[in-house]
């Protein structure tokens, strides 16, 4: 499909959001003020693990101006614990900490005042008698039989532990020229958007509904906050029309919202949590993967990848969140975009006494590809074969797809050579060489990195049945509806809230196209849930396949209608008519038409020039099931999850600072194929914010917590976001091949950048410290820990 | 806590205000005044989403009481355009190159970058860099914002003029 073939997809366009944004008037959750608002602070563990003997609020609910304190056992006997999404039925996870902290920051109460201010002062005046408990804070130790149970009624800290084996994994080992092993260990961290997690709820009793307004990116949210709180679906009414301030996975904020929600009940007037950034880090339960991979690799001596067996063990924190499944996206990609013709995955989640996770952007894709990139890299070394060679040998052809990988996932279409190349002639890789070789021969270390990565996106969500298969979840679909008013104008409606990926202007490009009208003249709104339909808000980079294929099929519907009015209008058939930028003509007699706007006017006044049966108005509805439909997995794991497959190669060129261990990045450059870009602008700044992020991922950002479990990164002094100095100038080389199974040939793109960055660096880094003999396989390559590496290889060396 | 009366001007216009004495400007620009253009995100002083210009530079409000502000002048994003319900040459090319996309730190950003174009009219990309080396957004990797600030430098001198598209 050429991209020359639209009237206004893959066109610059302005995003239509944005006009608020730049002038300061966008809505955010911290700006819903509403008469009578009660603000809440919290009282946070400072242990991380602890029996709650007793607390006394008495000294907080004495201070005028402070009107509640409620704790764990008031929110465990009024509402429902939260879904852990596994089959482990005696985890339960409530808002505030019942019976036991299991975390440094989780939240043991919270305190009511009628400001913020109030309420902190006061949840300092409440007193907390703690038993402090052994915690266990590593991983691997945590599943020794010896180890504190974060959980003691579920009996161990594994929460997942499964091996999938998809081909002959013993037959390729055994039949290999060489094999090796390694370890790759993907440190915590996490989005961390600018604007923290915020929610409003107000419960009004006459109408026995309770309004909520929240910063949220959460598919079913509305429907588990109801659950929790006990309130039929119809009772709770979540308004999707906040401005979020960036989420990249991690706005769910269910236990905030359950909290508010329950207060706002409780205490009959309007009710408002917005973290603060401590908050947010360390009690926000927003924190990401953490996890281990060991790995082995089967090849031949020409390095032709044959079997890989991959363990990973992942640090879930102290309940399990959205830690689990983050393991299942992987299998949807779990050799890349590489041929490898089996497969062995062992997945285990265990719990630790840390702060939960959250969806993290890629959802366990990004760490995933950094360990298949460093193993990728490690065969090249071993066989001392140039890693490009290697690369190319082992990419799947374009003239292979559609193409089926072991775990049952197949890939709907690419060409990751010629994105191999047009990264590397846009890099101009052969400069590259010559001035990484001439900085070293100047005795500076010098590293030009190359990853070769997959985004998995739109899927269906199977990984739920993957990890728990009493959970038979295998659609995710999105909703879209359109009307034409009276006088022609035209509205498009979305049923999500979203968070800077620009879907008033994907939806309203997307309507545009199909209706062909000027997409500027088109407003979209977003229903609030009671009346939306079916959605599932924009994660798993899905919403330009999910809401574009909704908005399209919307859009077609009503065009038909549109026509079949014209039509019967001109006493034709709808075949015997034409449609062009809203007028119906009749094909041979184009003089004769019916416009746009008589066509609007017939449908809302004139029944009797309607064509037989149709309903009046003129309006369609559509919901869209993901392309590839939904299956549950087989017996043995396989699955397919995500219909489409977009591919991004990054050359980075990278120095280090032998003596700060400070690494500076650039040139930068991706060859990034999503297929066709709806809008390519926000298609190029999602990619760029994406390589943004997996730097502060390979390089900087860590959640760090000491030996006993002390949390030490609550600020932005202490977990470091790349500022405008970290971040090089990016260049993103396109390329296009568009997926044949959307409407318009496009793909996911949101979590572009992140999902090759971090393990594109660490190459780099690498390829720098070969001279000193060092090779690391730990993301973030801090400039401590690199400058301890290369200070003690010079002390040996 | 005691209460203090200030006056200040925010945005061209005269305003008073009983404010306790820990009450930061930001909060009394955003609970009092309403004008929540201006947004926290760390109460640090690290993030800078709470930029404001206080008699024309840039500081962090998140970092100042407003009782320091008493008789200060005050510019906050809602004080940028020409006109109500316009755009400031620099918001506008915010919008042509796509410089934002949640859209929560591109008030602070505008602000730094306001205060960079009033000294410098041809900033180079490191004097961009540097005037919002203090800003963090999340989701541009900040190459698109430093478009638009070089953008609108050359409009402003007249160099190249406003492309007809809106969204």
């Amino acid at each position: 499909m050429a991209e020359t073939q639209f009237r206004y997809i893959a066109k610059k366009r302005r995003a239509k959001e944005h006009r608020r944004f730049v002038a300061g008037s966008g809505r955010f959750v911290a700006d819903v003020a509403l008469p009578g608002m009660l603000h809440v602070a919290l009282v946070a563990s400072p242990y991380p693990f602890a029996r709650i003997r007793g607390i006394d609020a008495k000294v907080a609910l004495a201070l005028p101006g402070v009107s509640a304190v409620v704790t764990g056992a008031d929110l465990a006997a009024a509402t429902e614990a939260m879904m852990s999404g596994l089959d482990a039925p005696k985890l339960k996870r409530y808002p505030l900490a019942h019976g036991m902290a299991r975390y440094v920051g989780e939240w043991v109460a919270a305190v009511v005042a009628e400001s913020r201010a109030l309420a902190e002062d006061a949840a300092e005046l409440v007193e907390v008698d703690y038993e402090p408990l052994e915690p266990v804070v590593d991983p691997e130790a945590a599943i020794r039989p010896d180890a504190p149970v974060v959980h003691p009624e579920h009996g161990s800290n594994v929460l997942f532990r499964h091996k999938w084996t998809w081909g002959p994994v013993a037959a390729d080992f055994a039949a290999a020229d060489d094999r090796l092993s390694l370890r790759a260990r993907w440190h915590r961290s996490s989005t961390v958007p600018i604007e923290t997690f915020g929610v409003v709820a107000d419960w009004n009793p006459a109408s026995q509904l309770l309004d909520v307004w929240a910063s949220v990116q959460m598919p079913k949210y509305p429907d588990q906050l109801a659950r929790a709180l006990r309130l039929p679906g119809n009772a709770v009414r979540v308004h999707f029309d906040v401005d979020v301030g960036g989420s990249y996975g991690v706005k769910r904020g269910l236990k905030h919202s359950i909290l508010v929600g329950y207060l706002a009940r409780r205490l009959g007037a309007p009710v408002r949590l917005v973290e603060d950034r401590l908050e947010n880090m360390r009690g926000g339960d927003a924190q990401g993967p953490d996890r281990i991979f060991d790995i082995e690799a089967a090849f031949t001596k020409d390095g032709i990848v044959r079997s890989l067996k991959i363990r990973a063990l992942d640090d879930c924190g102290a309940h399990a969140g959205r830690a689990p499944l983050q393991l299942g996206k992987p299998v949807g990609a779990i050799c890349g975009p590489y041929r490898v013709n089996s497969v062995e995955y062992e997945a285990i989640s265990v719990t630790t006494n840390k702060t939960p996770q959250e969806a993290v952007r890629g959802f366990g894709q990004s760490p995933t590809n950094f360990a298949l990139e460093t193993t990728i890299d490690r065969i090249a070394q071993r066989l001392g074969m140039d890693r490009i060679a290697l690369r190319r040998a082992n990419l799947i052809r374009a003239e292979e797809f559609p193409y089926t990988i072991p775990s049952g996932s197949t890939y709907d279409s690419g060409d990751y050579h010629a994105v191999l190349e047009k990264a590397l002639t846009g890099a101009d890789y052969a400069a590259l060489v010559k001035r990484r070789d001439a900085a070293r021969a100047a005795g500076k270390l010098a590293g030009i990195g190359i990853a070769c990565c997959l985004e998995p996106s739109g899927g269906n969500s199977a990984f739920e049945p993957l990890f728990n298969p009493k959970n038979e979840t295998t659609t995710w679909m999105e909703g879209c509806s359109i009307k034409v008013d009276l006088y022609g104008a035209v509205v498009v409606t979305m049923n999500t809230s979203s968070s800077g990926q620009g879907h008033e202007t994907l939806a309203s490009t997307v309507a545009g196209e199909i209706l062909e009208r000027d997409p500027e003249t088109i407003r979209v709104v977003r229903a609030d849930s009671l009346g939306a339909l079916p959605s599932n808000s924009p994660v798993g980079s899905r919403m330009a396949i999910m809401l574009g294929g909704a908005a399209a099929g919307a859009a077609k519907k009503l065009k038909a209608a549109i026509i079949a009015i014209g039509a019967h209008k001109l006493g034709a058939t709808p075949e015997e008519v034409d449609y062009a930028e809203g007028v119906v003509r009749l094909r041979g007699d184009p003089a004769r038409q019916v416009s746009w706007e008589g066509i609007a006017e017939i449908a809302h006044r004139k029944f009797h020039e309607l064509p037989p049966g149709m309903e009046p108005g003129l309006q369609a509805q559509h919901v869209l099931e993901v392309p590839t439909g939904g299956a549950l997995p087989t017996a043995d794991g396989r699955v397919q999850m995500y219909p489409c497959y977009a591919f991004e190669t990054h050359v980075v060129y990278a120095e280090i600072d032998r003596i700060t261990g400070q690494v500076a990045l650039g040139p930068y450059l991706v060859g990034h194929d999503c297929g066709v870009m709806i809008n390519p602008d926000i298609v190029h700044g999602m990619t760029y914010g994406g390589v943004a992020h997996g730097i502060g991922a390979a390089l900087y950002e860590r959640f760090r917590y000491d030996e006993t479990g002390q949390f030490l990164s609550g600020t932005f002094m202490d977990y470091l976001l790349p500022s405008a100095h970290e971040v090089p100038d990016i260049k993103v080389v396109d390329h296009c091949t568009p997926s044949p199974l959307t409407a318009f040939g496009q793909k996911g793109s949101g979590e572009a950048g992140y999902l090759g960055a971090p393990a594109a660096i660490s190459c780099a880094v690498n390829d720098a410290l070969v001279p000193l003999g060092l090779a690391v396989a730990e993301v973030p390559m801090t400039p401590a820990l690199l400058s301890d590496l290369i200070a003690r290889a010079k002390k040996t060396g | 806590m005691s209460e203090h009366e200030i006056s200040l001007i925010v945005n061209g216009r005269p305003r008073r205000g009983r404010v306790p004495a820990r009450q930061t400007l930001v909060d009394f620009l955003r609970d009092e005044l309403r004008l929540t253009g201006t947004h926290t995100g760390c109460e640090h002083g690290v993030c800078g989403a709470c930029s404001v210009l206080l008699d024309g530079r840039a500081i962090r409000s998140c970092l100042m009481f407003a009782v320091q502000a008493d008789g200060a002048q005050i510019t906050t994003v809602e004080g940028l355009a020409p006109e109500p319900g316009g755009l400031s040459v620099l918001q506008d090319c915010f919008w042509e190159t796509h410089a934002l996309q949640c859209g929560f730190c591109t008030p602070g950003m505008l602000i730094a970058a306001h205060a960079l174009l009033l000294k410098e009219s041809a900033p180079s990309d490191e004097d961009i860099r540097e005037a919002i080396g203090g800003n963090l957004c999340r989701c541009t990797g900040y190459k698109q914002i430093i478009d638009a600030v070089k953008l609108a430098a050359q409009r402003m001198s007249g160099l190249n003029r406003p492309e007809p598209s809106r969204g």
